[in-house]
Order: structure tokens, then C-alpha cells, then sequence
């Protein structure tokens, strides 16, 4: 009876495609106007430019760029970056936010620390970073630390401090010791809010690792770019730039999707909270 | 030793067994602000102690005194000799709000799981004894349903189950029927009146529903607010099993009910 109706809710819903198409079909009349739009303006007219191309250029450099494997090899490196840095950081700031959370002397205690650190920009300790790294993974994954650490932190340490009480008495009646109640209890009826932030999180992480590959390290597609940029090659400048967003679109609807899958039915209302 | 003339230890129920619970002049202050005050009561091993008052009273705080929730200001409070303390299996607390009782991630069966969990109980173990706690409230078929997908009468069964689980020599429930519609509440009590004939707890039963108290107790402690205290008891005669139709038909419950309904309006 329960499996019954938990596979009609999902039968309901239609697939991930379909549904992106029927949505937002409408949506991109405007944007493929302006497209052609600019397209006719920069082929009829005698416009010269280091700096813009028309999109039929983008789109062949573009094809360029895939089949040379070098758009591949820049989204592995920036991608490893950004989701290294997400997943050291998102448990740091998981724990952490836990221990913050359930004690309130350890959170009036370092909650200066943390807001006092939180609002240096990551760009600003690029040069330390380098100093002590080097280029490569490395210090890029220790600049997006921050991005990653502190959303999680901040989401995991309220969702666990709201704890409903009710449900904290039932664990300690119940003689579930401090582990238990972290596990069983508290990061689930987090776990909705953790996620919130963990959403935020990996679009900083993004933002950061193409920052610093832009600004000083030699890999990637912030690189990419760069070099482009430099070769005084703007249509394959653009062909990255675009492709950046579509791989920060997709990596939020990912998210998003999972978020529905793990917290549709019996999260709901954690997720209210 | 006994405070006030308060604590009766005769009884009308046959098989008398020793006290098992037992509220020593109890106090507790909170923020300079009394909530309850001079509480002296002690409960039988396998009574069925109904505690009623108006809200405020501080019927619900006697029942976290119990489960070592929260501790007394003043006095003690004594489970089988010894001081109420958190984390005694033994002891099973059900709440009134089952929205927020029951763990809404976890379906029914998962509910139930987290008692025989915390006790250590390997997951083999576990699976026949909670089909037979769910079967035996009735929700056998609703396993694998999530709180939010059960109504609030078999929500507060999965309440009932998990405690259950915890095979539990008291059973404290605080206002366990006062959020559902009149047809669940009285299937539920009846439920619980054999459950608690059946497991032979001792179970102390927060209401503020007169007849709920005469209907389901052994005695019946009524309360006054401001700050909390004791302010009569009655000991309930009536015959076991109740019967849903017959008992509240008797003169006894009738004389029970307009002596409580005189002491409850005095206490407002």
C-alpha cells in the first residue's frame, strides 16, 4: 500500500528532459533572437574586435576546443578542484557545525574565530597560498576551503542548535549515548539545511577555483581563458566562458535533483524549518 | 516520614503491590517562579495512576521529574529506590505531540527500530520483534509508512509501539489522546487499558479530561495550579475491564465524576 503510493507520486512527476523541455521552450525565444540578432550585425557590418566575436566564431571554436581535448582536460582539472575542495570542506564544515551546534559553550567560544576569518575574501590570501603550495591542485583546493567550509558550517550549526527538544528527550530517555544521538538523531533532522548549504557552497567552490586559475594558476578552464584571452583568440574565450556556465548550471540542477530525491517525502518538513 | 494525609496505602485493587514510584515533598523552581510545590505521592507497582489538573498545573513537569528530564529544586524523586535519572530503558515516556515525537524521516518501522537500537540489539533481532509491537497495534500494514503519511490516531500508535519496544515496568504518557477526534481517543484507550492489563506496567497517565481519568485509572490525582500541587485523589472502584457503553453509566462513575468536576472548577 505505501510502496504503491510512494511509486504514483513519483510516476506523476514526468522525467528530468521532458520536463526542461516543455518548461522552458518559451524561454529561450528571446535569448536565440539577440543571438542571431548580434550575429547579423557583426557579419554584415565591418566590425573588427580583439575583444568580442560573433557566435558562429564561438561556435567553431567551441568544436575546436572539444575535439582537441583541451575544453576536457580544463573541465577535469577545474571540476576535480572545485569538487575536492567541496567535499574536504563540507565535512570540516559538517563537523564542525555539529560540534557548534550541540554545545553552546564551544560555539560563544569560537564563533568570534570563525566570523572574524569568514569575511576575508579567498582572492586575498592568494599570494600566501601560493607562497606555501606552489601551482597545482593544491593550493587551489586550499583557497576553496573556505567557500566551503563556512556555508556548511554556518546552515549545519543553526539546523543542529533547532533541534526539535521533543526529539532530543526521546533520545536520551531512550539511553542513546552522544554518538547515537549525533547520528540517529540530530544530522538527520539536519540533513535538509546541511544540504542548503552544501548548494551554496559548491557554487562558491566553482566561483573560486575558476578565480583562481584566471588569476594565478596555470590549469583549468580559468586558465583556459586566460590564454585565450591573451592569443588574442576571443571566440574560444567565449566558447569556455559559456561552457563554464552550463557546467555551473548543471551542477546546481544535479544538486537540486538530488536534494529532491534524498528529501522529497519525509524531509519536507525539515526542510521548512 | 509521609507527608500530609495524602499517601493511602491500602487499596481496593486486589494483589497490592509495593510502591515503586515515590515523590517525596517534591519542589521545583524555575527562574525564581514555582511550578510545583509540596508534591507528595507515591504510585503501586502495575497502578494505573491518572493525573489530571488544569493547564499549567504542572501535571506534565511531574511526569519529566520522573523521567530525570528535568531535576526537583526540592525533595526527591524516587524510582525503585532510586533517584530518576535519563536513560533508563525501563522507564518510557510518551509524548502528547506525536508531529513532533516521532522522527519524520523514518517510516513506522523505523520509529519503533530506534528504541531496540539504542538498547544494542543487532539488526536480525530486531525485525520479528517489531512486527510484532507494529502487528500489535494494529499497524502491521503500514510498516513502511512515514509519519507524515499516517493519521494522528496511528502516529501516536507508532508512540505507543516504541515505547513498548523498550518493555518498559513504567509507561508515562502526557496527554496522549488530547490532539485526536473523540472515536480515535476512546479506541485508544481502550487499547492502552489492555495493553497496560496485559504488560502489567505501572503507568502514569496525564489528562485533562475528566472522564478519560475515571475511565482508564486506578486512582486519580487531581492537581491545582500556581504554583503546581496536589489537591485531592480518588481512588476508582469501578469494576475491570471498563466497558465503553456500561462503565460510564454506573453511579460510582457518575459520583466520581461530579466529586472531580467540584474540585477541578474550585482549583481555576
Amino acid at each position: 500500500m505505501a510502496d504503491a503510493a510512494i511509486a504514483g507520486a513519483t510516476r506523476r512527476r514526468p522525467g528530468f528532459a521532458s520536463r526542461l523541455v516543455r518548461r522552458d521552450w518559451r524561454g529561450a525565444v528571446a535569448p536565440l533572437l539577440l543571438l542571431a540578432f548580434v550575429e547579423i550585425v557583426m557579419d554584415t557590418g565591418s566590425y573588427q574586435s580583439d575583444s568580442l566575436a560573433p557566435p558562429s566564431q564561438i561556435a567553431v571554436a567551441a568544436y575546436r576546443v572539444v575535439l582537441d581535448g583541451s575544453l576536457l582536460t580544463g573541465t577535469i582539472e577545474t571540476l576535480g578542484a572545485a569538487l575536492g575542495g567541496l567535499a574536504i570542506g563540507g565535512m570540516i564544515g559538517v563537523v564542525l557545525g555539529v560540534l557548534f551546534g550541540m554545545s553552546r559553550a564551544v560555539d560563544r567560544l569560537m564563533m568570534v574565530t570563525v566570523e572574524s576569518i569568514r569575511p576575508i575574501p579567498s582572492a586575498a590570501i592568494i599570494p600566501v597560498v601560493l607562497l606555501a603550495f606552489g601551482f597545482g591542485y593544491r593550493m587551489e583546493i586550499f583557497l576553496i576551503l573556505p567557500g566551503t567550509i563556512f556555508p556548511i558550517l554556518i546552515f549545519t550549526r543553526s539546523a543542529v542548535a533547532g533541534t526539535e527538544p521533543c526529539l532530543l528527550d526521546v533520545s536520551r530517555l531512550m539511553g542513546l549515548g552522544y554518538i547515537g544521538r549525533v547520528l540517529k538523531i540530530v544530522v538527520p533532522a539536519a540533513l535538509p539545511r546541511i544540504f542548503v548549504g552544501f548548494r551554496l557552497s559548491a557554487a562558491l567552490a566553482l566561483v573560486i577555483a575558476v578565480t583562481t586559475e584566471v588569476v594565478v594558476n596555470p590549469q583549468g578552464l580559468g586558465s583556459a581563458i586566460m590564454v585565450s584571452e591573451q592569443k588574442l583568440d576571443p571566440a574560444s574565450m567565449y566558447a569556455v566562458v559559456i561552457w563554464l556556465g552550463i557546467i555551473g548550471w548543471g551542477l546546481n540542477a544535479a544538486l537540486v535533483w538530488m536534494q529532491r530525491r534524498l528529501f522529497g517525502p519525509a524531509g519536507a518538513r525539515g526542510a521548512e524549518q | 516520614m509521609q507527608h500530609g494525609g495524602r499517601v493511602r496505602e491500602e487499596s481496593t485493587s486486589p494483589g497490592v503491590a509495593a510502591p515503586i514510584i515515590r515523590f517525596d515533598d517534591v519542589g521545583l523552581a524555575l527562574g525564581g517562579q514555582a511550578i510545583l510545590e509540596n508534591v507528595s505521592l507515591t504510585v503501586r507497582k502495575g497502578e494505573f495512576l491518572c493525573v489530571i489538573g488544569p493547564s499549567g498545573c504542572g501535571k506534565t513537569t511531574l511526569l519529566r521529574l520522573l523521567a530525570g528530564l528535568v531535576e526537583p529544586t526540592a525533595g526527591r524523586v524516587l524510582y525503585d529506590g532510586e533517584r530518576a535519572a535519563p536513560g533508563r530503558r525501563d522507564i518510557a515516556l510518551m509524548f502528547q505531540d506525536y508531529t513532533k515525537a516521532l522522527l519524520p524521516w523514518r517510516t513506522a518501522y523505523g520509529n519503533v527500530s530506534l528504541a531496540l537500537e539504542a538498547m544494542g540489539k543487532t539488526k536480525s533481532s530486531r525485525h520479528d520483534i517489531i512486527m510484532t509491537l507494529l502487528d500489535s497495534v494494529g499497524l502491521a500494514r503500514e510498516a513502511d509508512r512515514y509519519p507524515s503519511q499516517l493519521s494522528g490516531g496511528m502516529q501516536q500508535r507508532v508512540q505507543i509501539a516504541r515505547c513498548l519496544a523498550q518493555e518498559p515496568a513504567a509507561l508515562l504518557m502526557d496527554e496522549p489522546f488530547g490532539a485526536l477526534d473523540a472515536i480515535t481517543r476512546q479506541a485508544l484507550q481502550d487499547d492502552i487499558q489492555e495493553i497496560a492489563a496485559r504488560s502489567n506496567a505501572t503507568v502514569l497517565f496525564v489528562t485533562h479530561d475528566l472522564e478519560e481519568a475515571i475511565y482508564l485509572g486506578d486512582r486519580v490525582v487531581a492537581m491545582r495550579p500556581h504554583p503546581g500541587r496536589i489537591a485531592t485523589e480518588f481512588e476508582i472502584g469501578l469494576d475491570r475491564p471498563r466497558d465503553r457503553l456500561r462503565t460510564p453509566e454506573e453511579p460510582e462513575f457518575l459520583r466520581l465524576r461530579r466529586a472531580l468536576f467540584d474540585v477541578v472548577k474550585e482549583g481555576r
